[in-house]
């Protein structure tokens, strides 16, 4: 059929000047700007968009919206192409390619294909998932390809997208009249309003709305409403925006489609997913029609009445010549009239006996032809509807009508969808004959043909009426006047009646009476289900798979609930409605990872001196979301072997520096410092001297090693905790768990400091040659400065730490400083080593060093069962502390008494160039019978060049009592290991770290280094203030700092010079000058002498970022979950909240303008972010 | 995606911002040595898991890194209060 004849000469909302070319299926096509797909489609008289799953029967175009069961299509081409899209919710652009995605079962292929149906009756599914063996791999893999969804592009995706976070008062979802009208009343009332609706115009059919004989139509009303609506800057109109999960506490997914549509690579992100936190959501969905079921129906030309008559509103197209019209109610009689205006010939047929109500009467009146009392109940045709056959409700002659299109309407389905969501159940009404929603969960509103109504000025004022009052409970009291609604000549409905489907004239097996389109479930297949005992609705459902299509049945759920009941003899109430789950309609994977992909797919901790790193041949290793480099290539020929080889025997024969900047540390502070370490420790804090280190375990109360490192004493109540990289975070939220809900009464605080210190561990007989080079004012000789002592001084000429301890047994100095030297220092460490081939090495040799030591490490030797005695570290836990310690308890246990325990040990294979794979399971025996006891497993395996061979170290059962055993660990590819027990410690160093020492070569080898003049610091000081909070120590605190601490949370106090940030109740930072930071923690110590305070320089732990301007809230709201509308967050605000995968404190001195403190860490990922926002 | 109110923020907070450590009000044993290791076991590993009103602790772990005490509904998962550490007394009594 020509375009001429489907595309009406006049009328419609499109633009008739702006052709575009698009192709269906590979055939070149034209539609306009305003066209969806579906309706260029219908257009251009394309009947068969598919063929169905099972059946392979042709297809055509059903609804309007996003209820159509049918046109399903892929758009666009390669790696863009979007799959299992609906072309009636697919807005039309210029060059789009699409294709039909529902192929049918003609894709398989022969004698399958002739009996691919008879082999799907109800229960398919069901059947094929309980047979035993792998038959419904056979059958996944034909069904994907059958029903289309067995196209995924390939390649990755070029478009981009977006999450937001938004934040209203009020949310109401749907623009038609009910939402439009609830949107305005909260705008008006003052509230913040997100008007949410999938279709391209707010304000929906109502603009098309007949005009109203005198006042203002309806049309013309919503114009008005929502230009109001556009000009209200606390509006956000979204079109093009599906709300798809109304979840727990309002929050509310919304996928929004790019204006430019689909495919379209642009600039701006193709869909963004929006994350609406809402006080009050209006669920004004609306309602779909609902067809009624009679045999044939799925022909194409057989449609939703409603879809009729949009289609030729909206784009005036009429998708036929002649029409009938099937009823059961009085709003298809519109239909009817607009198919009347358009000058093509139509009949109704009315199910009720008698059709005398206003509506009926217009139509009458108008010259059409009205069949009341009677039935369509076969439609006939081939690849098109050709013409019905009717007959007297109750029996009679069939009678047939020539016709090319079918237009049913069995009344109207609330889409129940987002209400049901909530968990609250619909429910089913004889006056509406509809499912309703259920009573809202508080917080949530319904308005309009959500409820049942059919009038539309009853939708108008229920919408504004519900509006107000959501705007009420959010706080916005309306002192408006009584709403400016339009007048309309809406004729009162007559009651519709219940009509679901009409039995066939010839009732057989192959009824080809379609409930749901999508996936070939006929009514026989019901009442199959119903005869084999599926009598709940839930399991109907699943075993028939109604409703499982990507169109979640939303055209056939409610005629299939109702058919059921038909077949069970009970009433629909009784047999109530399966319930709904988000997305509403398919979301995107793109969206839902939104601007989290590539680069930015997860945050990249860097350390300050990784830069060096990068630029010296680093290859890097994940540890956490740190990178940290595995080992340096030296040229590009060498191997990781070779490179741990040569950096492993620096360290043990002259010098190498390992960056340890990303161990997490802890500044623990108070009068109880020392009590509250004897207490999440199992070793013993409190005698530990000033100035010294210890290297400690902590349990879990279940006594397992939780984390190990080294704390050292800085003052008499000043402790730093070190942990292990991967787990700072646990650690201190352990600690702080216990501080905050156990021990209130101790005093002492934790500060984070891992991100302020950068750290070198400079290793190696020539360690302290080195470090005399660029450190005068420490005495590193070696009575001076013992194993395990710590040293405050200079290095590089900058405030630095030293600890005097060892990872690898090597004489060995841990150089800390303010991250923003860390770079400065490092290269001035390895300046200093030059003449000494210092080398740089990677965790790669760091590991080979320890377990050569037998050295543990926490996570990768333990699992999270390992007891102190298990590691051989029974010495680190003292028994009869005052308090006791964590995990104390549990030691004693009898499954921690058990010989036969796994316990580290050593293994040195019978082969000593074969490395044992870290993990491998451990036997008595070369080959064992199945099943075989487990003796142990290889926890950590390295070739030493120390040694001169391979080792290991593994947990083995009793290990410790089984010395000069030999186990064996049989290979997947066959061969077996062998090795030998042996003592956890492989190597003694000639230079012993705790023992002896290298012999001192004096002042005398080490000439200073000529350092580079330190430049000066652009890094605003950062101070962490923890105190009690009572009114003498905020006093002090004021009158050190001149400026009174910030009373009020989540506020920041600020002058010229400083800020101070609440952090909590008992915690503040301190932002001040660049070069500050000695000098106020000086005035600090000073004011506040009772130790309850807690003073620790974070000026390297964070980096301050601004960002001002109208687009900086904007950008962040892509980044944060918090509202930062000035509204909620004026002037003076400051918060901690998450900024994309990380966290960050953000202030706000003046409207638009932002400061963001990030952790140094994380700086590179958070500006690489905000800058793409 | 839940909101919490934070006791020391002040404020409803997005989900995202907390992290949850369990059920609430078990107080470690005065002296867990008195016990005898089933009592100890009962502390260590068993949780009330209860169908309605639970008593939790939360914490603001993106914001004032302070825990607190929580009472949610396990099956609507509503918040039911929260409140510092400690002045939660019990679930029962916080109904109504
Ligand atoms: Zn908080």
């Amino acid at each position: 059929m020509a375009d001429s004849t489907r595309r009406l000469p006049e009328g419609g909302a499109f633009v008739r000047s702006r052709p575009l070319a698009f192709t269906f299926d590979g055939k070149a096509l034209t539609g306009y700007e305003g066209d969806t797909l579906a309706s260029a489609l219908l257009a251009n008289g394309i009947d068969v968009v598919g063929s169905s799953f099972k059946y392979g029967r042709p297809r055509g175009i059903v609804g309007y919206g996003a209820e159509e069961p049918n046109a399903i299509v892929h758009v666009g081409e390669g790696s863009a192409r979007t799959p299992n899209l609906r072309a009636t919710t697919v807005e039309l652009e210029d060059g789009m390619v699409a294709t039909s995605a529902a192929r049918g079962p003609g894709a398989v292929t022969g004698a399958l294909a002739r009996t691919f149906g008879r082999l799907l009756p109800a229960g398919f599914y069901y059947k094929t998932f309980m047979r035993p063996q792998g038959l419904w791999g056979f059958w996944e893999e034909r069904l994907r390809t059958a029903a289309g969804l067995g196209d995924v592009p390939e390649g990755p995706d070029p478009d981009t997208y977006e999450r937001r976070h938004g934040h209203a008062d009020v949310l109401v979802v749907g623009a038609g009249p009910a939402g439009l009208a609830a949107a305005l009343a909260a705008s008006r009332a003052g509230a913040r309003v997100m008007l949410a609706d999938e279709n391209a115009i707010i304000g929906g059919m109502l603009r098309f709305s007949p005009v109203a004989s005198g006042g203002e139509s309806a049309g013309e009303w919503s114009r008005r409403a929502a230009a109001e609506l556009a000009d209200n800057p606390d509006v956000t109109l979204l079109p093009h925006a599906t709300a798809f999960g109304l979840y727990d506490h309002n929050f509310v997914g919304i996928l929004e489609r790019s204006a430019h549509g689909n495919g379209a690579l642009g600039k701006a992100p193709r869909q963004r997913l929006h994350q609406v936190r809402a006080r009050q959501v209006v669920l004004a969905c609306g309602a779909i029609e609902r067809p009624i079921v009679f045999a044939g129906n799925d022909l194409p030309g057989v449609m939703l009445a409603s879809a009729v008559s949009a289609y030729a509103i909206r784009h005036a197209v009429a998708p036929g010549e002649r029409l009938v019209l099937f009823t059961s109610n009085d709003s298809a009689y519109e239909t009817a009239l607009t198919w009347h205006h358009i000058g093509r010939e139509v009949t109704v047929v009315d199910a009720r006996p008698v059709a005398d109500g206003a509506r009926p009467g217009d139509a009458r009146a108008a010259g059409i032809d009205i069949r009341a009392g009677h039935v369509v109940q076969e439609a006939h045709g081939r690849r098109r509807v050709q013409g019905v056959e009717i007959a007297p409700v109750g029996g009679g002659r069939p009678e047939r009508l020539d016709c090319d299109l079918v237009a049913s309407s069995g009344g109207w389905n609330p889409l129940v969808h987002l209400s049901a969501q909530t968990g609250v159940r619909p429910v089913w009404s004889e006056a509406a004959l509809a499912f309703l929603p259920g009573s809202p969960r508080s917080g949530v509103h319904h308005a309009g043909a959500i409820n049942g109504h059919a009038s539309t000025l009853a939708c108008l004022r229920e919408g504004f009426r519900v509006g107000s009052e959501a705007a009420r409970l959010a706080g916005f009291e309306s002192a408006q006047a009584a709403p400016d609604l339009p007048t309309t000549d809406e004729q009162p409905s007559a009651p519709g009646e219940a009509l679901f489907v009409v039995p066939h004239p010839r009732p057989g097996r192959d009824s080809r009476q379609f409930v749901d389109l999508q996936l070939d479930v006929t009514v026989a297949d019901i009442e199959l289900a119903a005869r084999e005992g599926y009598r709940s609705v839930e399991h109907a459902k699943r075993y028939t798979a109604l409703g499982f299509g990507t169109d979640q049945g939303k055209l056939g759920n409610v005629n299939g609930v109702a058919i059921l009941a038909g077949a069970l003899g009970q009433g629909i109430e009784e047999t109530g409605t399966t319930m709904f789950r988000p997305p509403y309609t398919p979301v995107t994977f793109g969206a839902v990872a939104g601007r989290d992909v590539g680069e930015l797919f997860d945050p990249v901790r860097r350390t300050p001196m990784h830069e060096w790193h990068e630029a010296h041949g680093a290859v890097w290793e994940d540890v956490g979301r740190w990178k940290r480099p595995r080992y340096y290539a030296r040229g590009a020929g060498e191997s990781m072997d070779e490179a741990v080889r040569r950096e492993c025997l620096a360290a043990r024969g002259g010098v190498a520096m390992l960056d340890a900047s990303t161990l997490g540390k802890i500044d623990v502070q108070g009068a109880d410092a020392a009590r509250f370490l004897d207490r999440v420790y199992s070793n013993g804090f409190r005698r530990l001297g000033v100035g010294r280190c210890r290297y400690g375990l902590m349990l879990r109360e279940d006594g397992t090693i939780l984390d190990d490192g080294v704390t050292v004493r800085v003052a008499e109540n000043r402790y730093l905790v070190h942990t292990t990289t991967g787990n700072a975070e646990a650690v201190l939220s352990w600690l702080e768990l216990w501080r905050q809900t156990e021990w209130p009464e101790l005093n002492v605080h934790l500060t984070s400091v891992t991100d302020h210190w950068a750290t070198a561990a400079v290793v190696g007989p020539k360690s302290r040659t080195v470090l005399r080079r660029v450190c005068t004012d420490i005495d590193l000789s070696p009575d001076a400065f013992r194993f395990m002592d710590y040293r405050a001084g200079h290095v590089a000429g900058v405030p630095a730490r030293v600890y005097r301890i060892s990872f690898s047994g090597e004489l060995s100095f841990e150089v800390n400083v303010a991250a923003q030297h860390g770079a400065r220092v490092w290269k001035a460490l390895m300046e200093a080593g030059e003449d000494f081939d210092i080398t740089p090495y990677g965790t790669e040799t760091m590991h080979v060093l320890r377990a050569e030591m037998g050295f543990i490490i926490v996570g990768q030797d333990t699992d999270g069962s390992m007891t102190p005695d298990d590691m051989g570290l029974a010495g680190l836990v003292r028994q009869g502390k005052p308090w006791g310690f964590l995990g104390d308890r549990s030691l004693s246990l009898p499954e921690h008494q058990r010989p036969d325990r796994p316990q580290l040990v050593g293994l040195a294979p019978l082969n000593a160039s074969t490395v044992l794979p870290e993990g491998a399971q451990l036997v008595t025996e070369p080959r064992p019978k199945p099943p075989a006891e487990m003796h142990g497993h290889v926890t950590s395996s390295y070739l030493s060049a120390a040694l001169g061979h391979s080792f290991a170290l593994a947990m083995v059962k009793g290990g410790r009592e089984r010395m000069g055993e030999t186990l064996y660990s049989p290979q997947a590819d066959g061969s077996v290991i062998p090795a030998k027990v042996v003592p956890s410690v492989f190597f003694k160093p000639m230079a012993d770290a705790n023992g002896g020492d290298v012999a001192d070569e004096g002042e005398a080898a080490a000439e200073p280094l000529a350092l580079e003049p330190l430049a000066a610091t652009t890094a605003p000081a950062m101070l962490n203030l923890c105190g009690d909070g009572k009114a003498e120590f905020r006093q002090a605190a004021s009158r050190a700092l001149h400026l009174a601490l910030p009373e009020d949370p989540c506020t920041t106090a600020r002058n010229a010079s400083i800020a101070i940030h609440w952090l909590a109740p008992d915690e503040w930072l301190i932002v001040a000058q660049p070069g500050e930071e000695a000098e106020i923690e000086r005035r600090l110590r000073t004011a506040t002498t009772a130790p309850s305070a807690a003073i620790t320089d974070v000026t390297g732990a964070h980096i301050l970022l601004h960002l001002a301007g109208p687009q900086a809230r904007e950008a962040l709201a892509t980044a944060t979950p918090y509202d930062l509308h000035p509204r909620n967050f004026p002037p003076g605000r400051c918060i901690q909240t998450t900024l994309a995968k990380t966290q960050a404190l953000i202030a706000t001195p003046a409207e638009d303008t932002f400061e963001i403190i990030v952790r140094r860490s994380y700086a590179h990922y958070a500006e690489a972010w905000l800058r793409g926002a | 995606m839940l909101l919490i109110r934070c006791p020391y923020c002040c404020e409803e907070r997005s989900e995202m911002e907390f992290s949850c450590a369990g059920e609430g009000g078990i107080r470690r044993p005065e002296d867990p040595s008195d016990l005898s290791d089933a009592e100890w076991a009962d502390y260590l590993h068993f949780r009330t898991n209860p169908k309605g009103l639970h008593r939790e602790i939360w914490c603001h772990t993106a914001g004032c890194r302070r825990y607190f005490d929580v009472v949610r509904d396990t099956v609507t998962y509503a918040i039911h209060s929260t409140a510092p550490i400690g002045a939660t007394t019990q679930v029962d009594e916080a109904d109504g």
